[in-house]
């Protein structure tokens, strides 16, 4: 019976596994959960809705950053995502593991200051992985299939670690704020302001080692290729 | 949070704004007449306003029941993006050239006087973010000379990329409250702890922390994840040892991200992009993700050991 209780945990990842509608999914889980607490007399059945309630209402914190996303809109409006586009431009005569570096760099900082620049979609694909393919064919003339599809892969990595391993440090971001909300809710005095301070070691461990690996890349190609006489 | 500083007046007053956000998405949903789903779109951001405006005043089940009902919508696939003011490449391009660098400004000043405005104590580290937005607001108006009504349509814009999505952490820790409230962690608890040898902090530390990144991996969100491995183990096995929930709240979260980098469950991060990018396997970027990622979490382990007890 008590086992039964992991049922909503089940369901969570089940949904979330098979890609239902989160929204619901989540709500679902609950109610499963708290069904079976029901039925081990550990809740009464209106009960579920009313802590389902009471919680959702307690952790409106979670959601505060709907007052910020109208400024980063008409940020991007204009012209947010172009300038950064011609900043990443000015590094154009570098080698790929430091151009990544550089975007990296560029990326995960904007993820600790809300300022949201990024995706593969918008800058991946039209500028830092041509700007990477093109360093390598300058530096190292033409690769093999298999080093073309790193550095594609490492050109993605890039904008992943930056978006993880910074977005903690920002104290208006979602994960902040869900971190210090479960937290809160749990019955442990921690506010946004404190995880957000508390996620900058990992900022600049994960950017350390990031860039050691991206650098590593550049002497692998360097002993394979040799370096391209102009 | 010092209890002398928090506002909780201010605060309702912030989440208000929340819930205007999403009644006038919902009026932009309305609005949207040749979308087959605006009305029921229209209806469920009105659903959840409700709670950010008045969920002080009403009854916690009657917000239980509109959660609910809510999520009936959502799961009927009656939730969807209605027709927004978009942005043209061209219009971006000529205000970039136009505006230039100083762009970047509004966002660093919505990210810096939120931490000071928290850490001098003005205002709670919980209002702080609100009253940043508002410098924000004055500042991103000054420098771009927006029309006024901007400030709604690119909000709405924004909300509704993000979709019912934007609710996912609130949710979640509403979510992690009932498990606890129906004895979730408890059970969770009682089956790790035969992993956990008693008092071993470091033991306890790196079953945290695989296990947030393991089950990252398996649904492919660091923030479901969150909830259940800190109720089930983050709080029983550090926290009441001794451990800094904060610290332990901060590094479990990251520990998940590496999960995230190393599944094909993360679908928008790992395999899509590989899609977009013509890469010749589908898990390329797996692949160039996975050492990072593995000596990230051992980094993870490690620091919660040494810094958080």
């Amino acid at each position: 019976m008590v086992l039964l209780k992991l049922l909503g945990v089940l369901f969570v990842v089940i949904g979330f596994i098979r890609k239902w509608d989160t929204f619901s999914t989540v709500v679902a889980a609950g109610i499963i959960t708290g069904l079976v607490a029901v039925f081990s007399g550990d809740i009464k059945f209106m009960e579920i809705f009313e802590i389902l309630g009471k919680s959702f209402v307690n952790q409106r914190q979670s959601t505060i950053f709907v007052v910020t996303v109208g400024i980063i809109g008409i940020c991007e409006r204009y012209g947010l995502k172009e300038k950064a586009k011609d900043l990443i431009m000015k590094f154009k005569s570098v080698t790929c593991g430091r151009l990544l570096s550089v975007w990296l760099v560029i990326r995960q900082f904007s993820a600790a200051f809300s300022l949201r620049l990024g995706g593969h979609v918008q800058f991946i694909r039209p500028l830092i992985l041509p700007m990477a393919e093109g360093a390598v064919s300058a530096k190292h003339g033409a690769v093999d299939e298999k080093d073309a599809d790193e550095v594609k892969g490492l050109a993605a990595a890039s904008e992943n670690f930056g978006n993880f391993f910074g977005q903690l440090c920002f104290m208006g971001g979602s994960g902040t704020l869900l971190v210090a909300s479960t937290m809160t809710e749990q019955g442990f005095d921690v506010d946004a302001l404190q995880i957000a301070a508390a996620s900058w070691p990992i900022f600049g461990i994960s950017l350390v080692v990031s860039i050691i690996y991206f650098l590593l890349f550049d002497m692998k190609m360097k002993k394979k290729y040799g370096i391209k006489n102009n | 949070m010092d209890p002398k500083i928090y506002n909780p007046i201010l605060s309702e007053i912030f989440f208000v704004i929340c819930g205007i956000v999403f009644v006038a998405n919902a009026a932009k949903a309305f609005k949207d007449k040749e979308n087959p789903k605006s009305k029921t779109t229209g209806i469920f951001w009105i659903l959840i306003a409700i709670p950010f405006i008045i969920g002080k005043y009403i009854p916690y089940t009657l917000t239980g029941f509109i959660i609910c009902a809510a999520a009936i919508i959502s799961a009927t696939g009656g939730v969807v993006r209605t027709k927004s003011v978009e942005i043209a490449p061209e219009e971006a391009r000529k205000n970039a050239d136009k505006i230039g660098n100083v762009i970047f400004i509004p966002s660093l000043v919505l990210a810096f006087s939120a931490v000071i405005v928290a850490a001098t104590g003005i205002v709670s580290s919980n209002n702080a973010i609100g009253v940043s937005a508002f410098i924000g607001a004055v500042v991103v108006f000054i420098i771009t000379k927006a029309p006024p009504k901007s400030i709604v349509t690119e909000s709405t814009r924004m909300i509704d990329t993000m979709g019912s999505v934007s609710l996912l952490p609130q949710l979640l820790a509403a979510l992690g409250a009932l498990f606890t409230s129906c004895g979730v962690g408890a059970v969770v608890s009682n089956l790790v702890g035969v992993l956990i040898p008693d008092g071993s902090k470091f033991i306890a530390a790196a079953v945290y922390c695989i296990g947030m990144a393991l089950f990252t991996a398996i649904m492919g969100n660091g923030f479901a994840a969150f909830a259940v491995m800190t109720v089930g183990i983050g709080i029983p096995f550090l926290i009441s040892q001794g451990a800094n929930p904060i610290i332990v709240g901060a590094l479990g979260m990251t520990a998940g991200y590496c999960g995230t980098l190393i599944t094909p469950m993360a679908a928008n991060f790992n395999i899509m992009p590989a899609a977009l990018l013509e890469t010749k396997g589908k898990y390329s970027i797996i692949k160039a993700q996975v050492p990072v990622a593995l000596i990230m979490l051992v980094i993870h382990i490690v620091l919660m050991y040494v810094w958080a007890f």
